[in-house]
């Protein structure tokens, strides 16, 4: 008990005496087994976490005590405490975990399995599996409406972003996209839902309402072959007027006006720039560089890359700490 | 009147409800060859279902993608004995199915493709890479799935010229589709500035594939055949046939390694190939087949994961609709290769990257850096539009 007083209290005073803009993001690091953590007053790293094979899909919980990171080859997530940043526990989630989402209360989470065409549900805090949804071949992206209700999970070799009532559990609507469709992403206001198409090489905007496609944002390089853009993680600003898409081997952040859904600026990473993640305040956006081994900073007001930090072997996903 | 027109809305919601619940039916066909060709390498024997089971696979992911598409696929599997017709097992396919993968020799393939000239019927071809298919000996009906024995040359020319190792020794069976292959490695060579120092002929003589004593005499005449060649960096083997080219690595008189049809081996695919989400698609080719995934197995998968493309693309199961879309500009489809594939236009044969291969793992992907083109550097394997000699019609 005095312990944990003692504990909470130096966590209390930690944060009252750094700066304001000093929060934590955790990368995992796919092939090197490890998830990297980065001080984002000193934009260094201060810890490395050794976790299970494969490291991808990672998330907080809403409460900011775990990170969950999915292991792929041991078919499990795992929970690290973000307190003395150890693995502690695991979920049952299925086999070759990759990405997953939580709802806003941070109870249910829910995990797509590549391995199983299914996508599976998950009591945060009983730890126990709920139950199985059958979706499409290679399920991948996933992404929850900002009322709850639907649960969006895309398919990357059926090429579908299914609907999925959260409360029966049962697909409601299909939505065919082009080809491996990897990430997906709500604007905060419920009225569009993303979908990158990694192979396809655009984004698809859906009205999430009526179920149909209604634009595409594709991307054009000077100098780059079409077949070298291949966008995966989109990254939204909370007003929905500004987007962020990495777009993979093209080693670029595309920046795209929320409203006009038109390209304004492409920003130069690192190489195979995979997944992002924003500082709570907005003020900066991290973004995963594969192949470099290096996490780039963006200044999301000015819009420039400000920082490179070297991080594990081929990093892949970024989270950080809720406030 | 008013009352008539409700009933007959009402009784045309009913009906199309009615017409919804029945599944859009869309019939492959798989044409093969019931005799297996033999390796040299007892775990490179190909199984009695190489290249259908890869068909099976796809048509279960079709499937599952079919089932949010109302959109339901089958496959009929035929194999032709030694001498059987194939142009009447070509029709009779052709009369259930509007699809047919093929298997087939390139003669053989020819024949199907021109008994079904007529028909509609699309076909695929997932097994042959003879070259003249895809130039002087194109057909209009016929997309090429497989890759060509040039796009293979070319994809381990690439690498070797970018590893520096620019002296070849060329080694060429006796067989005809040896000599394809070497002519094939001479452009290869020619084009990205390599040297053929020089070329030696491996006749075969005959004899049994696997006897109880082999090893003690393959070591000593490998050594021998291989002995005084002028300086050379890599001995380039063309051994289509499975006659010598896998007892050349170790056993060659310089230690030298071995690439072509033995060692570095350029391929469509390989059991290894764990990149671009490959796992998931290897995992569940063992799960249903029991056993590891072959090139050929990949060729029919991606030839009838086409066909699902197409048909969920389109909405369609009408093998003139689907064909349209196949060879138009939007079709393109994912194949575990780090990049859509596409179709050339010029002569329906499917760009793809190559992989370099050494029996354990994937050691290369080709095109390499470097190798530019205008177009695609897809276009940098295998014969290019301005050197094409097909002429579609």
């Amino acid at each position: 008990m005095w312990r944990r007083c003692l504990v909470s209290g130096t966590a209390l005073w930690l944060a009252a005496a750094g700066p304001a803009s000093a929060f934590v993001a955790y990368v995992s690091n796919e092939k090197g087994n490890t998830v990297s953590v980065i001080d984002t007053d000193k934009w260094a790293v201060t810890a490395t976490i050794k976790v299970g094979q494969r490291p991808r899909g990672i998330e907080f919980t809403r409460d900011g005590k775990f990170v969950m990171v999915a292991v792929g080859d041991d078919d499990t997530i795992q929970m690290i405490d973000a307190a003395n940043q150890q693995v502690v526990d695991t979920l049952p989630s299925g086999p070759d975990p990759e990405l997953f989402t939580q709802d806003a209360a941070g109870k249910v989470l829910y995990v797509a399995n590549e391995n199983d065409n299914t996508v599976t549900v998950i009591d945060l805090e009983k730890r126990a599996r709920l139950g199985d949804i059958q979706v499409g071949v290679e399920p991948e992206g996933m992404a929850i409406s900002p009322d709850g209700k639907i649960l969006v999970n895309t398919s990357e070799t059926t090429n579908m972003a299914h609907f999925i009532d959260t409360t029966t559990r049962q697909i409601v609507a299909n939505v065919l996209v082009d080809a491996r469709p990897r990430f997906a992403e709500f604007k905060r206001d419920g009225s569009e839902l993303w979908i990158s198409s990694e192979i396809g090489g655009n984004v698809s905007i859906i009205d999430p309402a009526k179920h149909v496609v209604t634009g595409k944002i594709s991307f054009e390089i000077p100098g780059l072959r079409r077949e070298a853009i291949q966008p995966v993680g989109i990254g939204m600003t909370k007003d929905g007027k500004t987007a962020f898409i990495a777009l993979g081997p093209a080693n670029r952040i595309a920046v795209v006006d929320g409203t006009s859904h038109t390209v304004t600026k492409y920003l130069l990473v690192g190489q195979r720039v995979w997944h992002m993640a924003f500082t709570p305040d907005e003020k900066y956006l991290l973004v995963t560089n594969g192949v470099s081994n290096d996490v780039s900073v963006i200044d999301v007001g000015a819009l420039k890359v400000i920082k490179t930090i070297q991080v594990g072997e081929l990093p892949w996903g970024i989270t950080i700490a809720p406030q | 009147m008013i009352r008539w027109l409700v009933g007959a809305i009402g009784f045309c919601v009913v009906a199309s409800h009615a017409l919804a619940a029945e599944p859009m039916e869309i019939g492959i066909g798989y044409l093969g060859q019931a005799v297996v060709k033999s390796k040299l390498s007892l775990v490179e024997q190909p199984a009695e279902n190489d290249g259908v089971a890869g068909a099976r696979l796809a048509i279960e992911d079709n499937n599952t993608t079919g089932k949010f598409l109302n959109q339901h696929f089958t496959l009929e599997e035929v194999r032709l004995k030694q001498g059987e017709d194939v142009a009447k097992a070509a029709m009779a396919l052709a009369g259930r199915n509007g699809f047919i993968i093929a298997d087939l020799a390139a003669d053989a393939l020819l024949q199907a493709a021109d008994a079904l000239r007529d028909r509609g019927t699309v076909l695929l071809n997932a097994g042959s890479i003879d070259d003249r298919l895809r130039e002087q000996d194109c057909r209009a009906n016929v997309v090429h799935v497989a890759p060509t024995r040039s796009m293979l040359a070319d994809a381990v020319a690439q690498y070797l010229v970018w590893k520096q190792w620019k002296r070849w020794l060329l080694v060429v069976g006796s067989h005809d589709q040896d000599k394809l292959y070497a002519d094939a490695l001479r452009r290869a060579a020619t084009r990205f500035g390599a040297k053929i120092v020089q070329e030696r002929t491996f006749e075969d003589t005959g004899g049994a594939r696997r006897t109880d004593s082999g090893v003690t005499l393959i070591q000593r005449q490998m050594p021998v055949f291989t002995q005084q060649a002028p300086a050379y960096d890599i001995l380039v083997a063309a051994d289509e046939s499975e006659v010598f080219a896998n007892y050349l690595p170790y056993r060659t008189w310089d230690p030298r390694p071995v690439a072509g049809s033995a060692g570095l081996v350029p391929t469509s695919w390989d059991a290894s190939q764990d990149q671009w989400g490959a796992i998931q698609m290897q995992n569940r080719f063992l799960k249903l087949n029991s056993r590891r995934m072959t090139a050929t197995d990949m060729q029919a998968w991606t030839a009838a994961r086409m066909i699902g493309e197409a048909t969920s693309r389109t909405n369609s199961g009408d093998p003139k609709t689907v064909f349209d879309f196949l060879k138009g500009p939007d079709f393109s489809v994912a194949a575990f290769k780090g990049t859509r594939l596409t179709l050339r236009d010029w002569n329906l044969q499917l760009r793809q990257p190559i992989l370099l291969v050494d029996g354990r793992m994937v050691v290369s992907v080709s095109p390499q850096e470097g190798f530019l083109h205008q177009v695609s550097e897809l276009d940098t394997l295998g014969v290019d539009r301005p050197e094409t000699k097909c002429k579609l019609h």
